[in-house]
């Protein structure tokens, strides 16, 4: 190198021009990256696939579960007999969740039926331990001599009473969820929706 | 201070353990590259970023295609309409693929002007047309894969001109096609091929593209070996590290690339039937042929070609000579001087015609047969030939002019 082509340094200039570049170009990466991540998000048609599913119950007998899937996922209406509701109270201590503190439901069904409506319950199958679905096991006795009905995951062994709430001792967390739903008459329910007037 | 020293020992620990510094310095920062690159210097790293938009986006389509007959249309503009930015990740893929052509024929033109296919850099010229064939086949391939009406036919088309070969015709086009006509067997294995062997073969020829550039080092607009003059240090006086010059230039021009490429993504994705043909989103229907077929532009000089010769054999032979007649440049040469600037007239003139019958060729196999046009593309046909056939005459007899000792700048 000659000594005419030693020219100044100038380094806060240099240390400037580095920063900027790499500052826009990073915004522009990262502006880049919107279209790429948003584009596993569910898409339109998947959305509009996921919409409300309406569940007729009159044609279900006294103690019957019925399923239909919302969302991909099993939802269960369970009609349950006035015995299947005096259950309810008797297990309390033996519960992980009795009052439903947990946000697994939404707050008009934050009660001990888990319910609008005490007779029929509506509930998501899914065991909040790792996703199996719980089987439906309504006999008393049919479990352990002590089992006054409920559900009962084949997976892991996790047991949940007649209103979905989980018991202490098994592997799931929490109550099964209770999706939102709404009575649009006196025998149907729109289940995704938390009030008939949104079932559109 | 501090996170300076952590640095350092950290680099220290991989170096110990992987040749990291050592790589970066023999491929970038002490990679002398001649100091005078122009502007038809850019085309080698656009192509290597339009190929990493080609792979990122093609991941992301085929999260949400379905490769399957009845089903390929209508996934396609799933993509377009349903899906969260699918029109975005279509509209790079669909444009790259034509930037792609664009930039590796001007990246070619390049190699042409300057003589950058000759000794020493034999190979590296044989495996950038390896490169260019495989291309054409990911672009074919990929070309099928909407199964629109363009798609089925070009599938119907290109598979038929194996049915030339003599003999062996006739069985080669339904293995081929996997059925005796092109159905969705031959869309799931291009598929197949698209997403997956092709791109493997790419990367593969473009990582020994490299190893050859670096082993032989870049020609330049003078056509003179920096290598032979070096420093004390042994470092070609009219050399200049890679990095930061050259990543600080490319940086600039992909600025200015990409700038180009967002405005015809935005506002002119099909470029008017350029990129993305009106026909092609007409669902395939094997039971009828649109009016007017012709194929995507960076095909079409081959195309014309193909059309010029009035018999099927013939015709494909043609045509795969105008491809296969680039792999022998090197030897076609006979120059004493690689660069255009210091070759004599002759050389001058036939590059011009060479341009003029290629780009001919290509808006002529656009367009629509006439006697006139097959007349036109039979003269640039034996143009394009002749640019070639006659390389060992016109530059071993003419005068060319003397070479500087060092590089003009």
């Amino acid at each position: 190198m000659t000594t005419k082509d030693k020219v100044e340094v100038d380094a806060a200039k240099r240390c400037f021009l580095r920063r900027a570049t790499t500052t826009i170009g990073g915004l522009g990466l990262a502006a880049t990256s919107i279209p790429f991540i948003s584009y596993w998000l569910p898409s339109k048609d998947t959305e509009a696939a996921a919409g409300p599913v309406k569940i007729d119950l009159s044609t279900l007998k006294p103690g019957e579960q019925l399923t239909v899937a919302w969302q991909g996922k099993p939802v269960w209406a369970i009609r349950r007999t006035q015995a299947m509701l005096d259950s309810l109270p008797k297990l309390i201590d033996k519960l992980r969740d009795p009052n439903s503190d947990e946000d697994q439901q939404p707050s008009y069904a934050k009660n001990i039926d888990r319910a609008i409506k005490p007779e029929f319950f509506i509930a998501i199958g899914i065991c909040t331990h790792l996703g199996c679905i719980p089987t439906y096991r309504p006999d008393p006795g049919s479990i352990s001599a002590d089992w006054l009905g409920g559900f009962y995951c084949p997976c892991h062994g996790s047991k949940y009473d007649l209103s979905g709430r989980v018991y202490k001792n098994v592997p799931a967390p929490l109550n099964l969820v209770i999706p939102s739903y709404a009575y649009l008459d006196e025998h149907t329910v729109m289940v995704g929706v938390d009030k008939a007037t949104d079932a559109g | 201070m501090e996170k300076m020293r952590r640095n350092k020992k950290l680099l220290a620990w991989i170096d110990e353990r992987f040749p990291l510094s050592a790589f970066w310095k023999k491929h970038v920062s002490e990679y002398y590259a001649p100091r005078n690159f122009n502007f038809w210097y850019y085309f080698g790293s656009f192509s290597l970023l339009v190929l990493l938009n080609q792979i990122v986006t093609g991941i992301w389509l085929a999260m949400e295609y379905t490769p399957v007959a009845d089903q390929a249309f209508s996934s396609v503009e799933h993509i377009m309409r349903d899906v969260r930015y699918g029109w975005l990740l279509r509209y790079l893929h669909s444009v790259g693929a034509s930037a792609f052509f664009v930039v590796i024929y001007l990246h070619m033109y390049r190699g042409l002007m300057y003589g950058s296919y000759k000794k020493p850099r034999e190979l590296l010229w044989l495996i950038g047309m390896l490169l260019y064939i495989s291309l054409l086949a990911e672009a074919f391939t990929g070309y099928t894969l909407p199964w629109g009406q363009m798609s089925f036919w070009a599938a119907e088309v290109i598979t038929s001109f194996a049915s030339a070969i003599p003999w062996v015709g006739k069985t080669l086009v339904i293995w081929l096609r996997g059925d005796y006509n092109v159905s969705g067997v031959t869309l799931h294995r291009f598929f197949s091929l698209h997403v997956i062997a092709i791109p493997l073969i790419l990367l593969g020829l473009v990582f020994l593209h490299l190893v050859a550039l670096h082993h032989v080092g870049s020609n330049n607009p003078d056509g003179i070996e920096i290598k032979v003059k070096k420093n004390r240090q042994g470092i070609p006086v009219d050399g200049i590290a890679f990095h930061p010059y050259y990543t600080v230039k490319d940086m600039m021009g992909v600025a200015v690339f990409l700038l180009i490429c967002a405005f015809i993504i935005f506002f002119m994705p099909g470029m008017d039937g350029y990129f993305l043909e009106p026909d092609n989103f007409i669902p395939a229907n094997p039971m009828q042929t649109p009016d007017h077929i012709s194929p995507v532009w960076y095909m079409t000089p081959f195309y014309a070609i193909l059309r010029a010769v009035p018999n099927k054999f013939l015709g494909l032979l043609v045509m795969a000579g105008a491809i296969a007649i680039m792999f022998c440049l090197p030897w076609l040469d006979r120059s004493p001087v690689r660069s255009i600037r210091y070759k004599g007239a002759w050389s001058k003139i036939a590059i011009v015609i060479f341009v003029i019958s290629f780009i001919g060729l290509g808006s002529l196999g656009i367009q629509t047969v006439s006697p006139l046009r097959t007349g036109l593309a039979r003269l640039f046909a034996v143009l394009y030939f002749a640019f070639f056939l006659l390389m060992p005459f016109y530059t071993k007899y003419e005068k060319t002019k003397p070479v500087p000792e060092r590089l003009t700048g």
